[in-house]
């Protein structure tokens, strides 16, 4: 079947299977839409989800939780495809949830690990403000269009423009400004953009396979896809598109420094997803949708790659995490090195490999873009390129090159872990090395995704640059002319420089900049910020209604004041229950002469 | 000349007769059987009434449905007496108060 | 016919229970799952999608009938795989049960079929009689007999009461037929006074039968006093013969006058919740604090009557039947607690139970929570649909009255979660919970329904519309 809509090119499957409920005429039902857009997802969800089956077996190999991961991960896969597959509202919110509480099952998979619970935690609360943005614009689409449906919501898109709601202080916005917004928030806390990115380098607390699975290929692209899947909303909104691309270019850029001063190999590659994230979102900001899910299917490849590749170096060096205690590892694993160098270079955007296509289209789109902000993005992708380019390399030549600085007793018996933690990363290397040269053509410029993506004639740069495109080839020497090559170029030179020629440089800079990097070590504040300022916040309101409105009013005198009062008319009523048959039969009597009395008088009034 | 309203007033007599039977009787259950056959005779004798009035038999035909399962009534009501009264040794209503509240 | 063949297989099972020793008595409990299952196959192949009327015009076969058969079969299908162990742990197990059971369940069946106050009557008597002798099954217990005492004297006062109102019925529309009579109301022109003085009558009788305040008394004595597999028994069918005399009396015959019961309906319904959600705080009996708990949920049903609208009879429909599902787990709790001998029918046994049993803690925390009315449990939606037709149908007050005795009634259901989970079982009582395998898995199936049928309640309520479309 998925070949069939894959390749073929069958007809969009749109149909209910069942009506759950229905409510006031809302019609809520479980329902699949499948088009190219949700097929394109499932063969990457499905295709990453059995290389990290395969992987797992060797990985939790040692693990007493191995069932228990299992069953997991396949409750992963299933509430994933449910999200995509789904062609309403309610069922995309389930799988949304759905997911996420699978999430935060695996956070906090090794449960007696303190820092795997105050992850999950995290993880849980940040996408609980995320969650309740995307059900408040659910809640707004249904108010104002009446439905859950895709179709009927998309087809109401138009009118919706018109419409204002006012919330505060007379201020009124547009009805589908808003909606678009508050979607666009739940897709931040799923999809980890700033400022609710700080759950996502947290969650490698997790086993490695799941960071490989969920918060790299997955489901944090859960939210990219569903701006997607609503591009018929977003695009009747300039502001709501506007903010999204701000907010991607944000991520994209300011997470990605973050990548530069990390020593955690799991954590590097969790901030180059968020930076990457982030370039999404600021291809769905620039109306080029296509190009935001062509790089998420390049990204899921090539991220699971390093992911699972990491892994490999950690379960080869009994679970050392620090890059700091890495070192000259090439020459012990062989396989590993060769595929994190494919899919390092695919992170970076070499030419010829998968990142390249992705990411030069959807540089070039938001360098054609006319949304407000786009110059600032324009500003921060290409900018951001360098910066991937440095971290990447940073890290790469850290943990393969240089001098071992890994510990004697690890180094006896340091060897290539076995074939089913290997095979897939070669499986996986395959596609970040050549899957951008059959794609690009049909996915970015063809009309591979038919209806379901929706651009309004005046934003789409996509069918620009279509005009120029001359199939994957010319592309390719297009893209060695660009400078976007140069400053990827130019930040290896410079991770080779400082990190593998003349380490002290790095050093250095260390010293001399000081605040930037304690700075960026800190993560700009972020989690200080949040738990001085919100969280003692939100706990003292919540306090000072537990005290007044709890404790005194409901518990004092509503809850305990009836309770009291109903378990004494409760004892008083017993007692009419005398246990003598004639008193039963006699309130049967009193009730029939009542009940005559009242019929026959009540009429002759 | 005796008209369906004497019937009636009659058998509504009868009813009340068995029904105040049941509750101002305190002692004895097997009153109460016979205050239950009496409520059911009550019943019949409405059914006769209208039948003879409206010309219709099958009211006639459902009092000796009402005969027949009044009679089964009463062999179920005295089986379940014999057991009461061999685990009480009474058959005083008033003793009937194991369960109540 | 299924009648017929039920009515047959029950005279074979007596006859065979003659021959079977007492070692052998599981024989007669086999036979008697073999004539359901038949009785059930029958109904389910003979169902008519229009209405068929048989026997003079006295016996219906439309798809209501045929909806509440399939569930009362099923239901004292159920309550016999409860009954097994319980009976032979207490040396009651004896065909007779199963015999008595049977002709309860024809009764039943008569009653869901009758198209004429005589069928409907002879129907009802039938299943009384026989749960009258059940109660009184146990003949070493005293409170036993007594319950069935006071069910019999009540029993025979209600039906001797509905008998009086029919008749009254009969002398104004000139029929004991149910469409006639409803076709002769129809035409008006009648002595009004004699009509309303047999509308009130039958309403009392149909009200007893349910257990509605006040009429209710008998309910949680009977429920006390019987061997525990009995008051499911008591609980369950006849609760959908209930609901099949209340249709066919006051939906089907009297519906063109229903101006006139609905208003009295009300006052019942709203007592039956008041006092049922209140007394049962007060219990100590976990089997009477479910009768009291039924007389609360028999408001519900009521309502559903009340809204007057086809949606209304609906929900009181599906209402019924998740309602007797979750009875049916709930006393099964019951009666698998008291396997090892004693009745376990305080609340104090459940102290605990959620670290002796955890699974079946979890099993009655689903009966509880679901009888709460808390979604996704099947109780949620019966509540939710009778309150949406209430409101719909203009009776917002009631609607709001319901909703405040459901929030006084969580509180008994929680007090048992809260023993189960919170306090730490007494003295010797200790022990994790024993029994069959048989009864494990019924009621694991028995919970788990609920719980599947609140996720998907769809099906059962397109299958209640259907049944009433006609």
């Amino acid at each position: 079947m998925l070949k069939h809509h894959l390749i073929d090119g069958g007809p969009v499957f749109n149909g209910s299977v069942y009506t759950w409920m229905v409510v006031d005429g809302i019609h809520m039902e479980i329902g699949f839409l499948v088009d190219r857009l949700t097929v394109l997802m499932m063969t990457v969800v499905t295709f990453v989800s059995f290389m990290v089956h395969i992987y797992t077996v060797g990985y939790m190999h040692d693990d007493p939780g191995y069932q228990r991961f299992f069953s997991y991960i396949s409750l992963f896969t299933f509430s994933m495809l449910v999200l995509v597959m789904s062609n309403n509202f309610l069922q995309l919110f389930f799988g949304w949830e759905a997911v996420g509480v699978v999430s935060y099952l695996l956070i906090g998979f090794w449960y007696t690990k303190p820092t795997a619970i105050v992850a999950n935690l995290k993880a849980f609360l940040v996408n609980r403000v995320g969650d309740f943005g995307f059900l408040l614009g659910i809640a707004t689409l249904l108010y104002f269009t009446g439905t859950l449906d895709y179709i009927d919501v998309f087809a109401r898109a138009e009118t919706m423009q018109g419409e204002t709601i006012t919330i505060f202080g007379g201020h009124a916005w547009s009805a589908l400004t808003v909606a678009c917004i508050l979607l666009f928030v739940g897709a931040m806390g799923k999809s980890a953009q700033v400022p609710l990115h700080v759950w996502l380098p947290d969650s490698m607390e997790g086993p490695t396979p799941i960071s490989a699975l969920i918060h790299a290929a997955t489901m944090v692209t859960a939210g990219v896809f569903m701006v997607a899947r609503m591009s018929p909303l977003f695009e009747f909104s300039e502001t709501a598109l506007s903010f999204v691309l701000v907010i991607g270019a944000i991520t994209a850029l300011f997470t990605g420094f973050l990548g530069v001063v990390q020593n955690d190999i799991k954590r590097v590659v969790a901030y180059s997803t968020l930076s990457q994230l982030g370039y999404m979102t600021v291809a769905l900001g620039a109306s080029a949708y296509a190009a935001g899910i062509f790089h998420l299917m390049t990204h899921a490849f090539f991220k699971a790659l390093l992911f699972l590749a990491a892994g490999s170096v950690i379960i080869a060096l009994h679970h050392e995490q620090d890059i700091r205690r890495m070192g000259g590892l090439k020459k012990y694993l062989p396989i590993t090195y060769w595929t994190s160098l494919i899919g390092s270079l695919a992170l970076i955007g070499f030419p010829g490999f998968a990142g390249f296509f992705s990411k030069d289209a959807l540089i070039e789109a938001v360098g054609l873009s006319s949304i407000p902000g786009s110059g600032f993005a324009y500003f921060s992708v290409v900018a951001g390129v360098f910066v991937t380019a440095l971290y990447t390399f940073r890290m790469f030549f850290l943990v393969f090159h240089g001098s071992e600085r890994i510990d004697e007793d690890v180094r006896g018996h340091l060897r290539e872990p076995p074939w089913v933690v290997w095979a897939p990363l070669v499986l996986l290397a395959i596609p970040s090395l050549l899957i951008g040269w059959p794609t690009i053509g049909p996915v970015l410029f063809g009309d591979y995704f038919g209806s379901a993506i929706f651009v309004l004639e005046s934003h789409n740069g996509l069918a620009e640059m279509g005009h120029e495109f001359h199939g994957p080839l010319s592309f390719l020497l297009h893209g060695l002319k660009s400078p976007v090559l140069y400053l990827a170029l130019s930040g290896i030179a410079v991770a080779w420089y400082a990190y593998l020629y003349k380490p002290s440089v790095a050093e250095n800079i260390r010293r001399r900049f000081g605040v930037i990097y304690t700075l960026l070590d800190r993560k700009y504040y972020m989690d200080e910020l949040y738990q001085t300022v919100l969280a003692p916040g939100a706990a003292r309101l919540g306090g000072l209604l537990w005290r007044v409105g709890d404790v005194a009013i409901i518990d004092g005198a509503a809850v305990n004041g009836s309770a009291r009062l109903v378990g004494w008319f409760s004892g008083v009523l017993r007692q009419i229950q005398t246990g003598y048959l004639y008193t039963y039969a006699f309130a049967m009597i009193i009730g029939l002469v009542v009940l005559v009395a009242w019929l026959t008088l009540g009429v002759n009034n | 000349m005796i008209t369906l309203t004497h019937y009636l007033t009659l058998s509504a007599i009868l009813f009340s007769v068995a029904v105040a039977g049941i509750f101002i009787n305190r002692k004895n259950l097997i009153v109460l059987l016979m205050c239950i056959e009496l409520l059911l005779l009550a019943v019949n004798f409405n059914f006769i009434a209208f039948s003879r009035y409206l010309g219709d038999t099958s009211g006639q035909v459902f009092v000796f449905f009402i005969l027949t399962v009044a009679a089964a009534e009463a062999a179920i009501g005295l089986a379940i007496l014999v057991v009461l009264f061999r685990t009480k040794a009474s058959i005083d209503v008033q003793e009937l108060d194991e369960m109540k509240g | 016919m299924a009648e017929i063949f039920l009515a047959c297989g029950l005279c074979v099972v007596l006859v065979v229970d003659l021959f079977v020793s007492d070692r052998n008595r599981d024989l007669t409990f086999s036979l008697a799952l073999i004539v359901l299952i038949g009785t059930a196959w029958i109904s389910w192949t003979t169902g008519h999608a229009g209405q068929v009327l048989t026997f003079g015009g006295s016996f219906v076969s439309d798809p209501l009938a045929q909806l509440l058969k399939i569930f009362s079969i099923a239901a004292v299908f159920v309550s016999f795989l409860y009954s097994r162990d319980y009976l032979k742990q207490r040396n009651i197990f004896k065909g007779e049960y199963y015999v008595l059971g049977l002709f309860a369940l024809l009764g039943i069946m008569v009653m869901i079929s009758a198209y004429s106050m005589m069928t409907m009557y002879l129907g009802l008597e039938m299943m009384s009689l026989a749960l009258y002798a059940m109660i009184a099954f146990d003949r070493e217990s005293p409170v036993s007999g007594e319950a069935a005492m006071k069910y019999f004297i009540l029993g025979a006062i209600a039906s001797g009461t509905l008998l009086y109102g029919i008749s009254f019925i009969y002398g104004v529309t000139g029929s004991l037929q149910i469409g006639e009579i409803s076709a002769a109301l129809t035409a008006g022109a009648m002595n009004e006074t004699s009509l309303l003085i047999g509308l009130a009558f039958v309403l009392v009788g149909i009200a007893f039968k349910f257990g509605a305040v006040p009429f209710h008394m008998w309910l949680p004595d009977v429920y006390h006093g019987a061997p525990t597999s009995v008051t499911l028994f008591v609980g369950t069918a006849p609760k959908l013969a209930a609901i099949a005399l209340a249709v066919r009396i006051l939906v089907e015959a009297l519906g063109s006058v229903g101006h006139l019961w609905e208003p009295m309906l009300l006052v019942l319904a709203v007592l039956s919740l008041a006092v049922g959600n209140i007394v049962a705080i007060a219990q100590t009996n976990i089997k009477r604090m479910l009768a009291y708990s039924t007389i609360g949920h028999v408001g519900f049903i009521l309502l559903g009557f009340v809204a007057g609208s086809h949606a209304g009879v609906e929900a009181a429909l599906f209402y019924t039947i998740v309602y007797i599902l979750m009875a049916a787990g709930a006393f099964g709790m019951v009666i698998l607690m008291s396997s090892n001998g004693h009745d376990a029918d305080r609340l104090d046994d459940f102290r605990g139970l959620g670290r002796r049993s955890p699974w079946f803690a979890a099993m009655m925390l689903l009966l509880m929570v679901s009888m709460i009315g808390v979604p996704p449990l099947a109780g949620f939606y019966a509540k939710w649909w009778v309150l949406t037709a209430l409101v719909n149908s203009g009776h917002v007050w009631p609607a709001v009255v319901a909703v405040l005795f459901s929030v006084i009634g969580a509180f008994y259901y929680l007090r048992v979660i809260r023993l189960m989970y919170f306090d730490d079982a007494e003295g010797e009582a200790g022990a994790p919970v024993a029994g069959g395998w048989l009864m494990r898995t019924v009621l694991s199936a028995n919970a788990l329904g609920v719980l599947a049928l609140g996720i998907l309640p769809g099906g059962l309520l397109e299958m209640c519309a259907r049944a009433l479309s006609g």
